[in-house]
C-alpha cells in the first residue's frame, strides 16, 4: 500500500491540490461575504488581479514580502470599493459593475505593470517562506498535506473556519444574512442595509486580495499580466457549488482543484486522455447545480437587487 | 425643439460621447500617473487607429467582431437577458463554420461562403440556446451558465483543434484548423489591406438587427419580456420561448462574428482565435444602449481603440492596455449617468440606471 | 389626516386597499418621510426617521407582508437588530433561545425558538412578528392586516392575544379592511377613504352596514343608464375551481359560476378573498389544482394564456401597471399588446406598423383616450387614459366574454363613467362580463346578477331585486 502511494504520490498530488485550491477558497470566501449581503460580486477575477499585481509591486519596492501581502489586501478593497459605490450607492445593475471592474483591472494591472515591473531588470522578491508547523508537520501524510506550506494556505485554512464563524455565528454575520435574504426586514429591524452591505464588499476585496497574492507572491514570485487566468470565475463557481458556505466552498474549491491536479500530471506521464474534459469538470458542474439538478442551490434571495428605500 | 427629442439627444448623444470623453481623461490621468505624455500618447493611439498605413482599412476590420458581437449582446439585453457568454459562442459558432468551410470544396463562394456563416451562426445559437432553456426551465441564471460555457468552449475549442482526426491539419508546427476552402473566403475589399467583406455583412447587418428588434413580431415580444415581464406574461406571450429564442438570435450573432473573422482575417482557426473580441462586446453594447445604430458607432471607436493601442504601445511605452482603462470608465459614465449629470450639471440628463437584468425568476408553472 | 391612539386600546384603522391606511403607519414606523405633519408619543413631539428610531420609542409594526427571513431560526429573527447581550463575541443561542421561549410563555406566544421560519405556518409566523415587537420592547403595536392570511381559528387566538396586550397597557392599532373583525376587537374604529379619516367611531355607536358604506361608498353615487339584460346560453362557466395563491394556501375554495352572453355578472367582496386567484385561473396565469375552466362549451382549462385570448376572452386586470400596460411603449403598441401578431398587425412575422397606428388612431378617438398621438408613450398618460388604453384593447377585438377586475381603479370620474358606459353597452352586444371590484358602487350599478365572495367562496348569488346595498354588505362581511 504504501510503496503503491509512493508510486502515484497521492500526498504530492494532494498537496498540490490543497495549493491550488487556495486562490480559490480565498476569493470564493470574498465572494461569499459579498453575495450573503445581497451584492453579486463578479469582480472577484479583478480584484485578485489587481491584488497580485500591487502585492508584487510593493514586495518588489519595499523587498518586503509581508507588505506585498497586506498591500494585495488593501488593493482589493480599493477595486472592491468602487464596485460598492456603483452598485450600492448608485444603483448601477452588480453585474455590469463587477464586468467593468474586471475591465479596469485588466488595464491598471497591465500599465503599471509594463511601466513599473516590465523594463526593472534586479532581482524579484521571491516566494513567500515555507513553513513546517514543528511536530504537525512530521505527521505521515497529514503532514506534508497540511502542514508544510506557504503563508497564504495557512491563512485559508484558518480564513475558511473564521468566515464560517463570523457568517453563521456572530451579530454581524446574522444582520448580513438579513441583508442578502430580505434587506426590507433587516432595515424594519433597524438595521442600515448600506452600511452592512458596503463592508461586506469591502471584505470581499480583501480577501480577494489575498487570494491575489498567491499568484505573484506565493507561487511565482512574480507579476505575469492576466496571471490569475479566470480563477476568479472558477472561485465564483466555487462558492456555488458550495452552496454559499465555507466548508463547501473549500470542499468544491478542493474538486475543482483536484481535477486540475490530477489533469497536469496525466499529462506528464503521457495519458492520452482528453485533458480539456477534465479541465471542463469545474463549469460543468457549476452549471449542473444553478439548474438544480443536484439539489436547489439557494442564492441568497435579495442577491443582485439593488436596494431602495422607498 | 421638443422635450422629448432633447431627452432623446441627451440620452442617445451627449451622455454617450460625454462619457467617451471622460473616459479619455481618465485614461489620460492614468498616463500620467506612468510618468508619460497623454498628449503623444493619444496622437500615437490616433495615428495608429487612422492615419498609418492601412491603419484606417485595419480599425475597420478590428470594429468588424464588435459590430456582430455589440448586437449580440445588444439584442439580449432588449429582453433583460445579460449574455457574458459572446466570447464562447464566439468560438463555437467559428468552430462549427471553419468546419464545413474547409470540408467543402469544388462549390462556388456564392454557396460556401453562405453555408459557413449559416453553420457557424446554427453554432453560436446552439451554444447560448443552451443558457437559455437551462434559464427557461430551470431559472438558472444566465449570467453563471454563460460564464461557464465559456470556458468549456474554449477547452473544446483546444480539445478539437488538438486532435489528430478531429479539426487538427496535419504538418502544422503550431496546433490549428486546415485552411479554409479558398471559395469560402470572404473577399478582400481594399487589396493590399485585410480588410474584407464581412464589413458589408456588419453593415448589413444592423439595420437586419434594428428591423428584428423594432418591425417584427419576434422583436415585439422581446421588448414587452424586457420592459414589463408580468404584462408580457399576461398579454399572452410566452415568456420562455421568448428567453430560448432572444438567447438563441444573440448567440447566433457571436457565432456569426466567429466565423466571419475565420473567413476573413484569420483562414483557419487556433484555440486563440477570439482573444477578447467577446468580453469588450459587453461594453459596446452598454456605450450603444443597446440601440443596433449605436453599435456602429461604439464598434468604431472599440476597433480604433484595439487597432491603435499597438501603435502607441511601441511608439510611446505606454502599455496598450490603457485601453481598458478607458473602456472601462466610459462604461461607468454610460452605466451611472448620475455622474454625466452632475458633471454636466445636465438637468435633464436620465437619473435612470440602466436596467439591464431581469430579476424576477421565470415562473416555471406558465 | 389626524389620529390619536390611547394606551390601553384596540384602534382599529379600517379602510379599502389603497385608502392609506399602510401607508400611514409606514410613517410611523420611520420607513416613509412624511411631506408634512407631525407625530407626538406621550404628548412629545418625535422625529422618526428610521424605523429605528421608531423601535427606540416603542412602536413595533407587524407587516402585512411579513418581515420575517425565511432561512434563519425563530430566535435569530426576533434578536435581529437588537442583539445586545446575546452576541458579545459569538451569539449565544442557548440564552437567547431561553430569552425567546421566557418572552412566549410571557405572552402565550408558543413557539419553538429553534425552528427555521420557513417551516413555519403563517400562523405561528405571525406570532413570531409580534414576539419579534414585543422583544424589541414595543409599548405600541401596529398590526397591518394581521388576518389577512389566518384561518378563523388563528384569528380566534390573535384576537386573544392583542386583548391581553392592551390589557397590559399596550397599545395596538389594527389596520384592516374586514368588517366583522373590526366589530369584534376594536375599541374605537378610525374608518378612512382616499387617504382620508371619514370618521371614528365606537364599535356599539355603529352598523356593519354602515361602516361598509363609510369604506366603500362613493362621494357621487354613478348612475349607468342601462336596460334589463336579456341573457343568452352560458359562455363562460367555472365548475368546481380550487386555486392557490402565491404562498399556496388554498385562495379559491370550489367556485361554481357561469357567466351568460349578455349579462353582467358582478363580484362584489371585500379585497383578498379568492377574487384575483379566480380571474387569473379563469384566463391562464394560474394553475387549476381543481375544477374546470369551460368557454363556449369546451374546456379550456389546459389552454394557454394566449390561446384563450385569442379564442375570444379578453381580459381587464386589476394592477394596471404591473399587468395591463407596458409603461415604455407606446399607446398604439400597447392597444395591440395582445394581439400584436395578428392581421392586420402583423404579416407572418413582420408588423405592419401602418395598420397599428391606424387601428390606434381609431380606439384614441372611440374611446375617448387623452393622447398626443398614437407614438406618445403610454407613461405620459393619466392614469385615466391609460386604464382607457387597456379598456379599448379588451373590448375592440370582438371578444365574446370579457373579464373585468377592478376596471375603474385609481381613475377619474369622467373616465369612470366612459368606461362603464363602453361595458354595457357592450353586454347589449351579447358580451358576457365578469365583474370583478371592491367598489361595492361600480358592482350595483352595473352587474345584472351578483356573486358575493367571501374567503374563497361564492356564498350568494343575488337577481334583481334581491340586489340592495345593505344584503351584499352584510354578505361581504361574511355576517349573512
Amino acid at each position: 500500500m504504501a510503496e503503491l502511494l509512493q508510486r502515484i504520490d497521492l500526498v504530492g498530488l494532494l498537496a498540490a491540490t490543497l495549493v491550488t485550491a487556495t486562490p480559490l477558497t480565498l476569493a470564493a470566501l470574498g465572494g461569499m461575504m459579498c453575495e450573503r449581503s445581497g451584492v453579486v460580486n463578479i469582480a472577484l477575477e479583478g480584484i485578485m488581479l489587481t491584488g497580485a499585481f500591487v502585492g508584487y509591486a510593493v514586495a518588489f519596492t519595499t523587498h518586503n514580502l509581508w507588505l506585498g501581502v497586506l498591500a494585495a489586501m488593501i488593493a482589493g478593497t480599493g477595486i472592491a470599493a468602487i464596485h460598492a459605490v456603483l452598485s450600492i450607492s448608485l444603483l448601477v445593475d452588480q453585474i455590469v459593475s463587477g464586468t467593468v471592474m474586471n475591465i479596469l483591472a485588466v488595464g491598471i494591472t497591465g500599465v503599471f505593470y509594463r511601466n513599473f515591473i516590465e523594463q526593472a531588470t534586479v532581482a524579484g522578491p521571491g516566494t513567500l517562506p515555507h513553513w513546517n508547523v514543528p511536530l504537525l508537520s512530521q505527521i505521515p501524510v497529514i503532514g506534508p498535506i497540511f502542514f508544510q506550506n506557504q503563508f497564504v494556505t495557512y491563512a485559508m485554512l484558518v480564513l475558511i473556519v473564521v468566515v464560517h464563524f463570523v457568517l453563521f455565528r456572530t451579530r454581524w454575520g446574522l444582520r448580513t444574512r438579513a441583508c442578502g435574504e430580505h434587506p426590507r426586514a433587516a432595515e424594519t429591524a433597524g438595521i442600515n442595509v448600506y452600511f452592512v452591505r458596503y463592508v461586506n464588499v469591502i471584505a470581499s476585496g480583501a480577501l480577494g486580495g489575498l487570494g491575489g497574492a498567491y499568484f505573484s507572491l506565493q507561487q511565482i514570485g512574480n507579476f505575469l499580466p492576466n496571471v490569475t487566468g479566470g480563477r476568479g470565475f472558477i472561485a465564483l463557481a466555487a462558492m456555488i457549488v458550495g452552496k454559499w458556505t465555507p466548508l463547501g466552498a473549500f470542499l468544491a474549491s478542493l474538486l475543482f482543484a483536484g481535477s486540475d491536479a490530477v489533469g497536469s500530471r496525466l499529462q506528464i506521464y503521457g495519458v492520452h486522455l482528453p485533458i480539456q474534459f477534465l479541465g471542463m469538470l469545474p463549469y460543468v458542474v457549476t452549471i449542473v447545480v444553478v439548474a438544480g439538478a443536484l439539489g436547489r442551490a439557494v442564492a441568497p434571495a435579495a442577491v443582485g437587487r439593488p436596494y431602495r428605500k422607498s | 425643439m421638443s422635450r422629448r427629442w432633447r431627452q432623446l439627444l441627451i440620452s442617445a448623444v451627449v451622455v454617450p460621447l460625454a462619457s467617451v470623453v471622460a473616459g479619455f481623461l481618465v485614461g489620460a490621468l492614468a498616463i500620467l500617473v506612468t510618468g508619460s505624455d497623454p498628449i503623444q500618447a493619444y496622437s500615437a493611439l490616433f495615428a495608429g487607429a487612422f492615419t498609418n498605413h492601412n491603419a484606417a482599412a485595419e480599425t475597420l476590420v478590428s470594429s468588424i467582431p464588435y459590430v456582430f458581437l455589440g448586437l449580440g449582446v445588444a439584442l439580449g439585453f432588449r429582453a433583460g437577458l445579460f449574455n457574458i457568454g459572446a466570447e464562447g459562442q464566439f468560438y463555437v459558432g467559428a468552430l462549427a463554420g471553419v468546419f464545413v468551410a474547409f470540408s467543402v470544396h469544388r462549390l462556388p463562394g456564392i454557396v460556401e461562403v453562405p453555408l459557413a456563416l449559416l453553420v457557424g451562426m446554427a453554432g453560436g445559437f446552439f451554444w447560448a440556446g443552451i443558457a437559455g432553456v437551462l434559464k427557461a426551465t430551470t431559472g438558472a441564471h444566465e449570467v453563471i451558465t454563460t460564464i461557464m460555457l465559456n470556458y468549456i468552449s474554449f477547452l473544446l475549442a483546444s480539445f478539437l483543434v488538438n486532435t489528430k482526426g478531429l479539426l487538427l491539419a496535419p504538418n502544422v508546427s503550431t496546433p490549428r484548423t486546415p485552411d479554409v476552402d479558398p471559395a469560402a473566403v470572404l473577399v478582400t475589399l481594399i487589396p493590399g489591406s485585410r480588410l474584407h467583406a464581412g464589413l458589408l455583412l456588419a453593415l448589413i447587418a444592423v439595420p437586419i438587427v434594428w428591423f428584428l428588434i423594432e418591425r417584427t413580431t419576434i422583436g415585439f415580444r422581446i421588448r414587452a419580456v424586457g420592459f414589463n415581464i408580468d404584462a408580457a406574461r399576461t398579454a399572452g406571450i410566452s415568456v420562455r420561448r421568448t428567453i430560448v429564442i432572444t438567447m438563441g438570435l444573440s448567440g447566433a450573432l457571436a457565432g456569426l462574428a466567429g466565423i466571419v473573422q475565420v473567413l476573413g482575417v484569420n483562414k483557419h482557426m487556433t484555440d486563440t482565435v477570439a482573444a477578447g473580441y467577446g468580453f469588450d462586446a459587453i461594453a459596446v453594447a452598454l456605450l450603444a444602449r443597446s440601440n443596433p445604430w449605436g453599435v456602429l458607432p461604439a464598434a468604431l471607436l472599440f476597433g480604433a481603440l484595439r487597432n491603435g493601442a499597438s501603435f502607441m504601445q511601441l511608439e510611446t511605452q505606454v502599455s496598450s492596455d490603457l485601453i481598458s482603462i478607458i473602456q472601462a470608465s466610459v462604461i461607468v459614465f454610460v452605466a451611472a449617468p448620475v455622474i454625466v449629470r452632475w458633471l454636466l450639471r445636465l438637468r435633464e440628463a436620465p437619473v435612470q440606471t440602466l436596467q439591464i437584468t431581469q430579476r424576477e425568476e421565470v415562473e416555471t408553472t406558465s | 389626516m389626524d389620529l390619536d391612539v390611547s394606551w390601553g386600546e384596540v384602534h382599529a384603522l379600517l379602510g379599502e386597499n389603497g385608502a392609506g391606511k399602510s401607508t400611514l403607519m409606514n410613517v410611523v414606523y420611520g420607513l416613509v418621510r412624511p411631506d408634512s405633519g407631525e407625530i407626538m408619543v406621550d404628548g412629545n413631539r418625535v422625529e422618526i426617521g428610521s424605523p429605528l428610531d421608531a423601535i427606540r420609542l416603542g412602536i413595533g409594526m407587524v407587516h402585512q407582508h411579513f418581515m420575517l427571513i425565511p432561512p434563519l431560526t425563530v430566535a435569530e429573527n426576533i434578536i435581529l437588530g437588537q442583539e445586545g447581550e446575546f452576541a458579545r463575541g459569538l451569539i449565544d443561542v442557548e440564552r437567547a433561545g431561553a430569552a425567546v421561549r421566557k418572552l412566549s410563555s410571557d405572552y402565550g406566544l408558543a413557539v419553538d425558538p429553534r425552528a427555521k421560519v420557513e417551516g413555519l405556518s403563517v400562523g405561528v409566523q405571525q406570532r413570531v412578528e409580534i414576539l419579534k415587537a414585543l422583544y424589541k420592547g414595543a409599548r405600541i403595536l401596529i398590526l397591518d392586516e394581521p388576518t389577512a392570511v389566518l384561518t378563523p381559528q388563528e384569528v380566534e387566538g390573535l384576537f386573544r392575544i392583542v386583548r391581553s396586550l392592551t390589557d397590559e397597557g399596550k397599545a395596538v392599532i389594527f389596520i384592516t379592511h374586514k368588517l366583522a373583525e373590526v366589530m369584534a376587537v376594536a375599541d374605537r374604529i378610525t374608518v378612512m377613504r382616499q387617504g382620508k379619516v371619514v370618521d371614528t367611531r365606537k364599535p356599539a355607536e355603529a352598523s356593519l352596514a354602515e361602516l361598509a358604506r363609510m369604506m366603500v361608498g362613493r362621494p357621487v353615487l354613478l348612475r349607468v343608464e342601462r336596460k334589463p339584460a336579456r341573457p343568452g346560453a352560458a359562455l363562460l362557466r367555472v365548475e368546481g375551481l380550487v386555486v392557490h395563491d402565491d404562498r399556496r394556501q388554498v385562495a379559491v375554495d370550489g367556485v361554481d359560476l357561469a357567466v351568460r352572453a349578455g349579462e353582467i355578472v358582478g363580484v362584489a367582496g371585500v379585497e383578498g378573498n379568492g377574487q384575483d386567484e379566480l380571474v387569473e385561473a379563469i384566463v391562464g396565469l394560474r394553475r387549476l389544482q381543481a375544477g374546470r375552466v369551460v368557454f363556449d362549451d369546451r374546456d379550456v382549462s389546459r389552454k394557454s394564456t394566449r390561446e384563450r385570448l385569442h379564442a375570444g376572452i379578453s381580459y381587464i386586470p386589476a394592477d394596471r401597471h404591473r399587468l395591463g400596460i407596458v409603461l415604455e411603449l407606446p399607446v398604439s403598441d400597447n392597444l395591440v399588446l395582445d394581439h400584436y401578431g395578428q392581421p392586420p398587425f402583423a404579416r407572418w412575422v413582420v408588423r405592419q406598423l401602418k395598420a397599428v397606428r391606424t387601428y390606434a388612431q381609431r380606439l384614441i378617438k372611440a374611446f375617448d383616450i387623452r393622447a398626443a398621438g398614437p407614438d406618445q408613450l403610454v407613461s405620459a398618460l393619466s392614469g385615466g387614459n391609460q386604464q382607457k388604453v387597456v379598456v379599448a384593447r379588451e373590448l375592440s377585438t370582438k371578444p365574446r366574454v370579457l373579464i373585468a377586475a377592478q376596471p375603474t381603479r385609481g381613475v377619474d370620474v369622467g373616465s369612470i363613467e366612459f368606461i362603464h358606459q363602453q361595458i354595457v353597452s357592450q353586454r347589449d352586444a351579447g358580451l358576457a362580463v365578469l365583474l370583478v371590484s371592491s367598489e361595492l358602487d361600480e358592482v350595483l350599478s352595473l352587474a345584472d346578477r351578483v356573486a358575493v365572495m367571501y374567503r374563497g367562496r361564492i356564498v350568494s348569488v343575488l337577481e334583481g331585486e334581491q340586489i340592495e346595498r345593505e344584503r351584499i354588505g352584510l354578505l361581504m362581511a361574511g355576517v349573512a
